[in-house]
């Protein structure tokens, strides 16, 4: 089944990483993530910009209303997120384990996915 | 990394909002910064046994604040105040602060810190190492270095600067929106100061310099996330963003200054291009055009060109165009002659730069694009006049070494503007 795996930090601790910060952090989840996509259990994985580019539709009124920023604010945000392959929560806890060695600090919020579209595999 | 690496990281992060609410608190920098730094040593103490607490700043601001209060108490004699130990597992006393930093205060707060680092009493420098040490916590050693003077000259400076703050008496009251506006402005420009401070360092300074940029950067991100509306905001963190991600392919192996034309635009950092594009188009359309959304529309369109030919420059002309109005500037003139002479040839554009000749007689860039205008035109004395001139008063070796590589090539043709 597929897992999502939510990244969640503190944005302002993370935009305070300098570059060689960054990119080590960066070079110990390749090292995760290549040997999970060789095993086949590593769907898309994205790292969002900072939620300064983000901006919230809210379409429970009519017309919907454009504002800038993120949906909420909250101490720690949304900031990536991995979509895993996995038999059930123990082994999406276990990658996410080894993900939050490479990476600590903040939390990651382990949801099962309903529904995926894979969009490339229905092209024709 | 280690425990400590991420605590460090959890300090940097949360310091300039947990400074901006102690100075609201103690209304004085040396007690905010030394309640700061009391909080820091509990933090590193009690967090790796107790682990992080939920929100960082918060606890940072109620731990410092209590060590503040507890100092002052000391000093005056009175009963002491629980330890830390106690206090850090005061979850409510925690979550209910928390809840009053979530509101406008909190905004007023940031914006006041920062404010208070652009006192136009201060020169220009004094302004950004002010802003350095106590918003973004910089080291003094660092902040020395990348003015290239002694620890103890920058010490002294900043010292001075605080003193000059204290005296200034910025109200501690919730600025009125107007009031607001103003700051917000003010504190933008000083941010700009940061950034070129750090993006005009020559080569050899580059690597003293460019936390400048980050950390510049950092803070515009921070302004930005309290106050979200505001399209000037986002474009000078476009701005930034699109500017410093040319910088690898700003100098050469050798140092040499790499005209914009002539860089590899694979070195182009494409997450940061990535991010200030996205940063313009959310700013424009607020439809409330400003210089700093204007300047950035100019660097889009570089990052945008796959080569150098293929720049538009009939449009940059008309962005410096928008921009002379809205900020009249012989610097901006002179922006916007190169992008003359790129879409309508040197004819025009020394025509355009004629009138500026007394305002910039003293301005590097002013001689070297005059000198390569000429040239252009085949007048070859002249150029090398205005070239000699403008080594004179090249800022930097690399500025020099380029106009030398100018005068070098005069006669050759195909002479061109640093930009």
């Amino acid at each position: 089944m597929l897992y999502a795996i939510l990244c969640y930090h503190d944005e302002h601790a993370v935009c305070a990483w300098s570059r060689e910060q960054d990119d080590a952090v960066m070079q110990k989840l390749a090292v995760v993530q290549e040997r999970l996509a060789r095993e086949g259990r590593l769907g898309p994985v994205a790292r969002l910009m900072p939620t300064t580019a983000a901006t919230t539709l809210r379409k429970d009124r009519e017309p919907p209303l454009v504002v800038d920023g993120p949906f909420a604010e909250t101490k720690e945000q949304l900031l990536g997120f991995y979509l895993v392959e996995v038999a059930g929560l123990e082994e999406a806890l276990a990658i996410a384990k080894e993900l939050g060695a490479a990476n600590p600090g903040g939390s990651y919020e382990l949801r099962p996915v309903a529904n995926f579209f894979d969009a490339k595999a229905a092209a024709p | 990394m280690s425990d400590l690496d991420w605590i460090e990281q959890a300090l940097t992060g949360a310091r300039p909002v947990a400074v901006a609410a102690l100075l609201r608190y103690f209304r004085n920098l040396d007690t905010a910064e030394e309640a700061f730094q009391e909080a820091c040593l509990r933090a590193l103490a009690s967090w790796p046994k107790n682990g992080p607490p939920r929100d960082t700043a918060a606890w940072l601001i109620l731990v410092g604040r209590n060590a503040g209060v507890d100092a002052a108490r000391k000093r005056s004699r009175l009963e002491a105040l629980p330890d830390e130990e106690r206090l850090s597992d005061l979850e409510d006393a925690e979550s209910a602060l928390a809840e009053r930093l979530d509101g406008s205060q909190y905004r007023d707060d940031i914006l006041r810190l920062l404010f208070i680092c652009c006192h136009p009493d201060l020169p220009r420098t004094q302004q950004i190492a002010l802003a350095l040490r106590i918003v973004s916590g910089l080291p003094v050693a660092r902040i020395a270095h990348a003015f290239l003077v002694g620890e103890s000259a920058m010490e002294q400076r900043i010292t001075r600067a605080k003193g000059r703050v204290a005296k200034a008496a910025v109200p501690f009251e919730a600025p009125g929106p107007a009031e607001r506006t103003e700051r917000l402005a003010a504190v933008a420009a000083m941010l700009y100061l940061v950034f070129n401070e750090g993006y005009s360092a020559g080569y050899d300074q580059t690597a003293a310099r460019a936390p400048l940029c980050d950390e510049a950067i950092r803070l515009v991100r921070l302004l930005q996330k309290i106050f979200p509306g505001e399209p000037e905001i986002m474009g000078l963190a476009a701005l930034m963003l699109l500017q410093h991600a040319r910088t690898a392919a700003r100098f050469d192996a050798h140092g040499a200054v790499v005209l914009l034309e002539d860089q590899d635009r694979a070195a182009w950092d494409r997450g940061m291009i990535g991010e200030g594009l996205a940063l313009l188009d959310k700013a424009m359309r607020h439809n409330r055009p400003g210089p700093y959304q204007i300047q950035a529309a100019v660097a889009a369109l570089h990052a945008r060109a796959a080569t150098a030919a293929e720049t538009d420059w009939p449009q940059i002309d008309h962005l410096y165009a928008s921009l002379e109005r809205m900020q009249p500037s012989p610097v901006v003139t002179l922006n916007r002659a190169v992008a003359v002479f790129k879409a309508r040839g040197p004819a025009d554009a020394l025509a355009l730069i004629a009138p500026l000749e007394k305002d910039l007689a003293g301005y590097f860039y002013f001689h070297g694009a005059r000198g390569a205008f000429l040239n252009e035109l085949g007048r070859r004395e002249e150029a090398r006049v205005s070239f000699d001139r403008a080594i004179a008063l090249a800022g930097t070796a690399a500025e020099a070494a380029f106009i030398r590589m100018q005068l070098d090539g005069l006669g050759e043709g195909g002479a061109r503007v640093a930009g």
